[in-house]
């Protein structure tokens, strides 16, 4: 059996509500909120990256894993905001954490799935037999563009998996990927803000890798929608997971334990993982999870996940999802969130 | 911040890596050669708590230069549970509704950045709890 | 070790000088104090000064004013000790013309801040770089840390420290060289910039240009210039952990108790015996706080006692920084300890005018540097 052993999520305590980014820009927020389904998302606070988020998510995971660091053979960590596109985020997470030295370290490049990838890359090093324990994590602190779209969704926060063969939690039982060349949203090297191309960004893009993965992973797999307790789909705002789950054929009931975007916003790679932390916070042995990942350029990854009795175990170990989203929330107004994210320019 | 300078620190400042003295067992963060207490030369690897108390603080409103777009921040001396003192910073606190005595954790935080070009550092800083 | 005398003194006024150098600011310094004393030459030199190197990327400095004072081929030497620079530099002087090795030596002091630097950043270099300023602490900071323990230990209150810097200034009105020679109300204190919770702008000594030095000699010396009346009776130094976080008590300045107790050992006085004194008041909670380590007041007892009026010029029990303090004086940091020392000069020679301490018989001049790691003491009295 192999699958997760161990999992951990963060979510920085500060937040920005859709309503002050609209009066900032002159924009009707009762229709964004409506449209998007968006109330407010989460803001990194000055001192957080995605490597202090991924640390703290990792710590998460090890805590609930109970195995030593040591024993962790790689550290993938997915994201489009790296703080250093040279040297790779899980360097200094390993010291953080007393992981390595002789470990694995790469960063993950794939828009809102480098998350997924590198958990998936993660389970494969441990199903082969290369290795007892490997570690994915999906962990963003992406950039909105002032007055674009993207400003209202995107936010920080991620999730690590430890996957490993002993006391598994969450057994993977299929896996596949679905990816094309599809020029939806990007950034150039060099660039601050990432572009995309509207409306082309939903079905040739978004709809298609996800139900194109989707329903290759169901008839892998023989099942159908309703053989699963949970579903969770990369949530870039709060309509499109559901309409995915509608097109593969889930119903709203399956997807809201993990549907956590009206509240946290999009976090990128964090997105459909930290969507799966919040399912295995609340999970009972036995459940069924459905999970597809989205990542701009375009791909998607797909897991089936069964829980074991393990999981009754190590929920209480570390935070959980829905603590960190709803408590200790410091609400700021659009000047302290420009300050936070770096939008202001400085005299450098 | 100078690579190797940072570098040396790393241990300490992501796992708050402290010794242990042989002889007295007081305990020096960071290691050190000589014991402060009874000079003794011989000490054991030993980590800190990551829990403490309050024991004083400030908030800078006039910080250098690399700081100056942090103010208003809050830095505090904190006892960690094994006695053992700290200064560090206590972030996404209300800066003006801190107290001496507050309980408070470590966390891990970028603590500064080398202008834009030069390296990240990183290190503990305390949240309430 | 020999009997050793100050025969005279000079410094420059404290201020941002734009138009002089460091060189220049310390050589208009050490001729007027080589003019004071009477002597045709000094057999070497101290000059005390924190970083030229981080605030004019000059270092060797010794070398640099033995050559701009025409002196070479003396012996010259840069002393540091943070904020301690002067007042170590004077204790070796004393010690070189103690030990008998010299009979005449020069003691000076000097610092340019304002040439550009981020004089935060270099300031900050006197307290532990990885383990405090690498947290974004500054120099006020730490002081109002330990301002807040004080606060919180003993009831000292924000008009208290306010009290310090109003009569700092009041001193400071009536000295010369002193940089701000304005009063101040304890309203405007209380008023100023918010700089490091809970100091204010005006709790803060400022940024400043300056240079002093003095002259010390062999009582032969003295006694052959007929300038044999003010002898040194007492220098000792100490020192304590770098970082304030491990200190024994944070509302008490170990290195000010330890250099005291030597000091007034070796000069056979006790507290009470002080007619008066010049304190490091950096911050003016310092000032409360070294007034308490000397020994002055009770622990916890030094804000009280400078709101009660017992540190003041003219009627306190012991007047502090009849100078105006590093506070309104001005604090070019490797000058002070020197200017302190020549405060209690003029004072013991009843040359200090308008600022003179009735009945000065016996002062007391206490130089620290960063939160308090290094300390020195002088105790000098009327001959």
């Amino acid at each position: 059996m192999v699958g997760i052993v161990g999992y951990g999520s963060y979510l920085p305590r500060y937040r920005i509500k859709a309503e002050v980014i609209a009066r900032q820009w002159g924009a009707d927020a009762e229709a964004i909120k409506r449209g998007l389904q968006l109330t407010e998302k989460t803001v990194p606070g000055q001192d957080e990256d995605t490597i202090t988020i991924s640390v703290e998510a990792a710590r998460g995971a090890i805590q609930r894993a109970q195995i030593d660091p040591q024993e962790i053979g790689a550290v993938y960590i997915g994201s489009e905001s790296h703080p250093y596109a040279v040297k790779p985020s899980g360097t200094v997470l390993i010291d953080a954490l007393g992981i390595g030295p002789h470990v694995h370290v790469a960063s993950y490049e794939f828009a809102c799935k480098a998350g997924s990838e590198a958990m998936y890359v993660a389970y494969s090093h441990v199903k082969s037999g290369e290795m007892k324990y490997a570690l994915g994590i999906g962990a963003d602190t992406s950039q909105g563009a002032p007055g674009d779209a993207l400003e209202y969704s995107a936010s920080a926060g991620g999730a690590a998996y430890i996957m490993g063969t002993e006391r598994v939690a969450a057994e993977i039982l299929f896996t596949n990927s679905y990816t094309s060349d599809t020029p939806d949203f990007w950034r150039r090297e060099g660039e601050f803000y990432p572009r995309h191309a509207g409306r082309f960004t939903g079905d040739p893009a978004y709809f298609k890798h996800i139900v194109g993965a989707g329903e290759t992973l169901l008839q892998k797999s023989k099942l159908s929608p309703r053989d699963f307790t949970h579903a969770v789909f990369h949530m870039p705002n709060g309509k499109f997971p559901q309409e995915a789950g509608r097109r593969l054929g889930f119903t709203k009931q399956q997807l809201e334990a993990g549907w956590i975007v009206p509240w946290m916003g999009n976090t990128y790679s964090g997105s459909s993982p930290t969507g799966l932390a919040a399912i295995l916070d609340i999970a009972k042995p036995g459940d069924l999870v459905f999970m597809v990942s989205f990542g701009s350029g375009a791909g998607s990854d797909g897991f089936i996940y069964r829980l074991t009795e393990e999981i009754k175990a190590i929920q209480d170990r570390a935070p959980k999802v829905r603590e960190m989203l709803d408590n200790g929330k410091i609400y700021l107004d659009y000047g302290q969130y420009t300050k936070h994210r770096h939008k202001i320019k400085l005299n450098e | 911040m100078i690579s190797p300078r940072y570098a040396r620190e790393i241990p300490h400042r992501y796992q708050l890596l402290a010794a242990r003295c042989s002889s007295c067992g007081s305990i020096a963060f960071p290691p050190r050669r000589v014991c402060r207490k009874c000079q003794g030369q011989k000490f054991e690897a030993a980590k800190l708590s990551s829990e403490g108390t309050i024991l004083t603080f400030t908030v800078i409103r006039v910080g250098a230069d690399r700081f100056s777009k942090q103010t208003p921040y809050a830095v505090a001396i904190v006892e960690l549970n094994d006695g053992v003192k700290i200064t560090t910073q206590i972030a996404d606190a209300d800066v003006d509704t801190l107290q001496i005595g507050q309980k408070v954790r470590l966390v891990f935080r970028k603590i500064q950045e080398d202008g834009k070009a030069g390296i990240l550092c990183y290190g503990y800083k305390a949240v309430l709890v | 070790m020999r009997d050793v005398y100050v025969i005279g003194a000079g410094m420059t006024p404290f201020g941002e000088l734009w138009n002089k150098s460091m060189r220049e600011i310390f050589v208009d310094a050490s001729l007027a104090a080589i003019q004071d004393a009477g002597v045709d030459h000094v057999d070497s030199l101290y000059v005390g000064a924190m970083s030229p190197g981080l605030f004019i990327g000059q270092e060797h400095l010794g070398a640099v004013v033995a050559d701009f004072l025409g002196i070479t081929p003396i012996a010259a030497t840069r002393v540091e000790s943070a904020c301690a620079s002067g007042g170590i530099s004077f204790r070796q002087a004393f010690l070189e013309v103690a030990s008998g090795a010299s009979d005449i030596v020069l003691a000076g002091g000097v610092e340019k801040m304002t040439d550009g630097a981020d004089v935060t950043e270099a300031l900050a270099t006197a307290a532990d770089q990885e383990y405090e300023v690498y947290h974004g602490i500054t120099f006020p900071g730490l002081y109002a840390m330990i301002a807040r323990a004080h606060m919180h230990q003993f009831g000292t209150t924000r008009e208290q420290l306010a009290a310090v810097a109003v009569k700092n200034h009041r001193n400071g009105m009536k000295n010369p060289n002193a940089q701000f020679r304005s009063e101040l109300t304890l309203e405007q204190v209380m008023k100023s910039t918010m700089v490091a919770d809970p100091l204010r702008l005006l709790d803060c000594s400022p940024v400043s240009d300056g240079g002093a030095a003095v002259i010390v000699a062999s009582a032969e010396v003295a006694s052959k210039l007929k300038r044999k009346n003010v002898k040194v009776t007492a220098s000792a130094q100490a020192s304590d952990t770098i970082t304030l976080h491990d200190r024994k008590q944070l509302t008490t300045l170990d290195a000010v108790v330890r250099a005291s107790e030597k000091a007034y050992k070796m000069a056979s006085k006790k507290p009470g015996d002080i007619n008066f004194a010049e304190v490091h008041d950096c911050f003016t909670i310092a000032e409360i706080v070294i007034t308490e380590d000397l020994g002055f007041f009770e622990k916890g007892k030094g804000g009280e006692a400078v709101e009660k009026g017992l540190t003041a010029r003219e009627s306190g029990k012991i007047p502090i920084n009849s100078s105006g303090g590093l506070k309104s004086k001005g604090h070019p940091v490797g000058a002070t300890g020197i200017a302190q020392i020549i405060e209690l000069y003029e004072q013991l020679s009843g040359r200090a005018g308008d600022r003179q301490v009735k009945a000065a018989k016996v002062g007391l001049a206490q130089n620290m540097g960063g939160s308090g790691a290094s300390c020195v003491v002088h105790i000098l009295e009327a001959t």
